[in-house]
């Protein structure tokens, strides 16, 4: 039941925010990016287990490498541009927040270009010519 | 997970005593000292918020970026 311990992290840091932001507004944010870390990693250690058993199933059914490569680097951009957007947008900077997103898009889709071209080869050799 | 909460106590501990110091020292009249307090614990903090963020990064690419 680790959702009780997510949820109990997320109480008693947002009780602790809303403690310092009378006083000082610079830590609260620093706290809730600190909160959101913390949640983070522990998110990223049970993701970790996903990804090898992914891994493990691609490698048996003979998928190329550079599939799951790139697909697993699509995810982990968008995790950690959702993340920064997030944080960013906590501080009151909805602007920046919005950029980052953006670039996590496009960056995306920078890498899937290659795989598109290689679905669009693949179905122009499966069209009769 | 355990270890790792105690960096958000800290981080709040940090903040309430910085917020107190402050408070003194400027009744204190010494406010350019209470300026100081508030930027050196300000960077205290961010030090630490820094090296957990890398910690997750690292994390994040060990992960799912095949290093």
């Amino acid at each position: 039941m680790e959702i009780i311990q997510v949820v109990g992290l997320g109480l008693i840091a947002t009780i602790l925010i809303l403690i310092v932001k009378e006083q000082k507004p610079m830590f609260a944010f620093l706290l809730a990016a600190a909160t959101g870390v913390l949640i983070f990693m522990f998110l990223m250690g049970k993701i970790g287990t996903v990804v090898t058993e992914l891994e493990r199933m691609a490698k048996s059914a003979g998928v190329e490498l550079i599939y799951l490569k790139t697909i697993l680097k699509i995810i982990g951009i968008a995790y950690i541009a959702e993340f920064g957007a997030q944080v960013v947008r906590d501080a009151g900077q909805e602007n920046i927040a919005s950029k980052i997103e953006l670039a996590g898009k496009m960056l995306i889709m920078v890498l899937a270009v290659p795989i598109i071209g290689i679905i669009i080869e693949t179905v122009l050799k499966l069209l009769p010519s | 997970m355990n270890f790792e909460v105690n960096a958000i106590f800290q981080i709040a501990g940090i903040g309430i005593i910085i917020a107190m110091i402050h408070t003194v020292l400027k009744q204190m009249g010494k406010e350019d000292m209470a300026h100081w307090v508030t930027v050196i614990g300000f960077v205290v903090v961010l030090f630490m918020v820094v090296r957990l963020l890398d910690n997750l990064l690292q994390e994040i690419k060990t992960i799912f970026l095949f290093h």
